[in-house]
């Protein structure tokens, strides 16, 4: 009740806060971020130009593609609507039901490509990517109204809120997401000012918790952590991937070899080129300045995302933004030093970028919860 | 509500707090990217020129160019082996749904054979899935007009031109040209792999193979864009073509003219139809082979072509062994036809000399032995000189001279004469035939009573037989020498070899062998002279062969007694019977002055050498030497 009141002082106040232009104007009452738009159109809009190029020109592929970035943008407009504080009551629903959809998957969920990652509750989707949101927005619910920095038995509850989803997730097998679930908790838990003291604990935890890692993995994620120390050793079999990748970029040079002139990618050289390797395709065409370009912008949307989460109100909105921000760049990290050769290949997706639509909505329903965040902000002085 | 629940929280220290952790986790951020962005730059700007090269090594392949195979003419310069284009039946393995249906349906419709089908399965299982597996190599005229209208039924069934190997006189010339065939895994371990890289057939035997290394020529090879699976990409997707290395034209292989005479080669072939045996005839002078033949033949176009499992299958298990080179590797007891050699040993070790009388009643006696060694003569021939004996091949003379002689002086003189031992022919596969001697037979045996020479293996190797065999080859070889008085030359079949492209022409010498050496030339007028009259003499006994004949000639007939059937081999009463008949050998030279041709046969079963075998060599003498119905 206290939201409806504080929403309508809002609408009160605006027009009389200071001056703002008319574009600013209608962006407020549509909830929309300008910078950050900006920001996500021209990543999708490059991103739209190397994937034309990965898919080998096919128009009809590209236009998926559109169709799918338009869901998306649809869905963050949607989600951006949504008052923060509505979220935040929704939030442990929402948490419960992901939970029970995840058990739902692994009873009965359709198998592809040897994994147990769909649902078909009259639309097929994937309930681990609801839990890519529910899982920072539920610990970050859980310390709303707790002390900051959280003691001891909260983050005990918090680890239990993390783990939980994440062993579902990693059971299914999805690794790459269970992994980045298990960092968007452990972002909230971070920036809620856990000591350092702590964090060097859980660190050293952190070693077996490696080795237990380790035999929940499949062969084939196995034999991705031991190829990457050394690719050379199987060229043909697991290194493959990197190698070939590894030869896409480093061909590109500064400059690159110009768009969908990339012969890695177009003689059939890089696997997975449209999905998981389209980095190593911008590196080949683009070379180092259109790979630089694209990191900018990933930057830039990053520490928009950031902007927002520091200027938030209150701790759910604050943290919630900052692990929405921080996971995206985990994503950008790890596909990048995934497809450089940096670190194990796990199956992530480069944002916004790779073909694909499931992980897209996610994303940007995400981006549409930062917007949500800034355009509900109480604009009180305080 | 919350805040009753909670202690109260310290608004501002909380901002705080989360303010310096996100500046924390944008350093961190900054510093991670700035490993990616470090990353990059090592890929991109330190080791570009290192990932450039392998980008361009990834897509470019080499594919090699097969050269043209050398052509194989007679001693006329007709043709005995080309390339033709054919058309061949091919299968892509990727743009076929369903291999099993498509392989049933085109053994349904005739073009390929159903116990093939397995094979053709694995070959297309086996190789890249771009790569044409052939099902069959020359597609008849119907078939194409057949499978033509059929096509839309087959995807990834179609017919592509190529170069099939293709002997015009395919049976007449199998045994002396050979002929190539797909090759095989075993080929490649002979074979230089990377020379034979995108060479689809091989000399496998004859000519064919020996000359593998002229005929074959160079490979080339030409660079290609390829894609990650090696498949080609259009040339026009790629502006790359211009920075390739330049392409290499293959070399063709040089053309080999043979000796053989195609025209000697048919009429052989001819008079020995329908029976097994083999002939060669040579150039006693040079020692080049004027003619080869084996019979029953093949034809060698099927090797060429491709044969089914029950084509392969027939000629394999054919009693009458078609594949097996009869001229150059039937080893056969020689019979009479050493007589002239046995007689000039006789003569030199002072055995006998031109006068010595024997008397033939028929059958000879070792001395404390009851064994009676019959003459093919039941009556005997009465009193009989070395020139009679000859003439009319009286067994006891020989019989009795054969004692004085020995078994190792035998042995040493028709070694001489080259029996016993390959004869170095130019074609592979030949065998070594048997001279027995003492030393041999201690070798060849392990017990004692085995290891011992007895007299009665000296009597009747005296008249070829026992342990003594030879080859056609080599008793044509033995005769040219007896031809020549002595000189001997090494026979062979490849007259010379013709760079394709220059036109230049390596002409092969004759290669001259270790005389043999009589010390008196009279005894070689006197069995030569002997050998003459066995045609053209008043009691010769292929005298009936040499009548009315307007050359002189001089020839031996021999008659051997089949020793043994193997006992695998199955043949019904009437045909056993046939095949224990005596095979019918004749040696022979021609003109008697001035000998231009040697040539010596076997018909297998024959039973006569004289009255079967003599008329074939008369036949391929005349021709030879312009006399003949057919002569050339």
């Amino acid at each position: 009740m206290v939201t409806m009141r504080l929403s309508d002082t809002q609408r009160l106040l605006a027009p009389k806060a200071a001056p703002l232009s008319d574009v600013t104007q209608v962006m407020r009452r549509l909830h929309v971020d300008g910078p950050l738009l900006v920001g996500l159109l021209l990543i999708c809009g490059f991103g739209l130009f190397i994937l034309y190029s990965a898919v080998g020109e096919s128009n009809r592929l590209l236009t998926n593609q559109v169709i799918r970035l338009s869901v998306a943008f649809t869905a963050m407009f949607i989600v951006a609507q949504l008052p923060p504080d509505f979220m935040r009551r929704w939030t442990p629903w929402g948490y419960l039901a992901g939970l029970v959809l995840l058990v739902l998957v692994l009873t009965k969920g359709d198998v592809g490509q040897g994994a147990r990652r769909w649902l078909d509750i009259g639309i097929r989707f994937q309930p681990s990517e609801a839990m890519k949101l529910a899982v920072p927005m539920m610990t970050a619910w859980y310390l709303h109204d707790r002390q900051i920095p959280p003691k001891l038995r909260h983050l005990a509850a918090i680890a239990v809120m993390i783990i939980v989803p994440t062993l579902l997730i990693a059971k299914q097998p999805d690794l790459g997401t269970a992994l980045l679930i298990a960092a968007s908790g452990v972002i909230v838990i971070l920036l809620a000012g856990i000591s350092f003291k702590l964090i060097a604990g859980l660190g050293v935890a952190a070693v077996p918790g490696a080795f237990l890692l380790w035999n929940f993995m499949k062969d084939y994620q196995k034999q991705r952590v031991l190829t990457l120390l050394n690719p050379d050793s199987d060229p043909l079999g697991a290194g493959y991937n990197i190698i070939q990748s590894k030869i896409a970029i480093g061909s590109g040079g500064l400059f690159g070899k110009g768009w969908t002139n990339g012969s890695q990618a177009h003689l059939e050289f890089l696997p997975e080129r449209d999905t998981d390797f389209i980095f190593a395709v911008l590196g080949e065409e683009f070379g180092l300045l259109g790979v630089l370009t694209l990191l900018a912008l990933y930057m830039f949307v990053i520490g928009r995302g950031l902007y927002i989460a520091v200027q938030a109100r209150d701790t759910f909105s604050r943290l919630l933004a900052g692990s929405i921000s921080l996971t995206f760049m985990v994503y950008v990290f790890v596909n990048t030093a995934m497809v450089t050769g940096l670190i194990p290949v796990v199956g992530v997706p480069l944002p916004l970028v790779s073909f694909g639509g499931t992980s897209m909505v996610t994303l940007m329903a995400g981006f549409g919860i930062l917007m949500s965040i800034h355009s509900h902000r109480k604009l009180l002085p305080h | 509500m919350s805040s009753l629940l909670s202690p109260i929280k310290d608004v501002h220290s909380e901002r705080r707090l989360f303010l310096a952790r996100v500046v924390l986790a944008t350093v961190i951020s900054v510093v991670l990217l700035g490993v990616v962005v470090a990353r990059l730059v090592q890929l991109q700007v330190v080791n570009h020129e290192l990932f450039a090269e392998k980008a361009q090594g990834n897509r470019v392949r080499i594919e090699p160019v097969p050269p043209i195979r050398g052509l194989v003419f007679d001693r006329k310069g007709r043709v005995i082996a080309e390339n033709l284009p054919a058309y061949q039946l091919e299968l892509i393995p990727e743009q076929v749904a369903d291999i099993d249906d498509t392989l049933n349906r085109l053994a349904a419709i005739n073009l390929i054979e159903f116990e093939d089908i397995e094979r053709f399965k694995e070959l297309s299982r086996s190789g890249p899935r771009f790569k044409p597996v052939t099902l069959k190599f020359r597609l008849t005229e119907q078939e194409i007009a057949n499978f033509a209208i059929q096509r839309p039924r087959f995807p990834g069934i179609d017919f592509q031109p190529r170069l099939v190997r293709h002997y015009p006189d395919g049976p007449e010339v199998a045994h002396a040209v050979g002929y190539v065939g797909a090759l095989s895994t075993e080929d490649l371990q002979r074979l230089d792999p990377s020379a034979y890289a995108g060479t689809s057939h091989t000399g496998k035997t004859g000519v064919e193979s020996s000359f593998e290394s002229d005929l074959h020529g160079d490979v080339g090879f030409r660079h290609l864009i390829t894609n990650a699976r090696g498949r080609q990409v259009p040339s026009d997707t790629s502006e790359l073509l211009d920075s390739l290395p330049v392409d290499q034209t293959p070399m063709p292989g040089s053309n080999v003219y043979l000796s053989i005479d195609l025209d000697l080669q048919k009429i052989a072939t001819k008079a020995l139809e329908g029976r097994r045996g083999a002939l060669v005839a040579l150039d006693p002078w040079t020692g080049e082979i004027l003619a080869l033949v084996s019979t029953p033949s093949f034809d060698p176009n099927l090797f060429a072509v491709g044969m089914t499992t029950s084509q392969y299958g027939e000629l394999r298990d054919n009693p009458d062994r078609p594949l097996f080179n009869r001229a150059l590797r039937g080893a056969y007891p020689p019979g009479s036809t050493i007589k002239p050699m046995l007689a000039l040993a006789a003569l030199e070790t002072g055995a006998t000399n031109l006068t010595r009388k024997t008397l033939c009643r028929g059958y000879f006696t070792l001395p404390n032995d009851p064994h009676r060694y019959r003459d093919w003569k039941p009556e005997g021939h009465g009193s009989v000189d070395l020139h009679d004996a000859i003439e009319q091949s009286c067994d006891v003379y020989f019989y009795e001279i054969s004692v004085d002689i020995g078994i190792d002086a035998m042995h040493d003189y028709l070694d001489r004469f080259g029996l016993g031992t390959p004869t170095g022919i130019d074609v592979l596969g030949e065998s070594a035939g048997l001279v027995p001697s003492r030393e041999w037979k201690r070798k060849a045996f392990s017990d004692r009573d085995n290891q011992r020479w007895y007299h009665g293996e000296t009597v009747i190797a005296s008249i070829g037989q026992g342990f003594m065999l030879a080859t056609p080859l080599q008793l044509a070889s033995a005769v040219g020498t007896l031809a020549t008085r002595g000189k001997r030359f090494r026979p062979h079949m490849v007259a010379a070899v013709e760079d394709a492209l220059t036109g230049e022409r390596r002409m092969i010498r004759p290669e001259r062998l270790p005389d043999v050496e009589i010390s008196n030339d009279f005894y070689w007028d006197s069995v030569l002279g002997a050998m003459h009259d066995v045609m053209q003499g008043t009691r010769g006994t292929a005298r009936a062969v040499g009548l009315g004949a307007p050359y002189e000639m001089a020839g031996k007939s021999g008659t051997a007694q089949v020793v043994s059937i193997a006992q695998d081999e199955e043949y019904d009463e009437q045909e056993l019977r046939e095949r224990l008949r005596d095979h019918a050998l004749f040696v022979a030279f021609a003109p008697f002055d001035e000998p231009r041709i040697a040539v010596a046969l076997i018909v297998e079963n024959g039973e006569s050498g004289s009255g079967v075998a003599a008329p074939i060599a008369r036949s391929i003498m005349d021709a030879y030497l312009g006399y003949g119905d057919d002569a050339p």
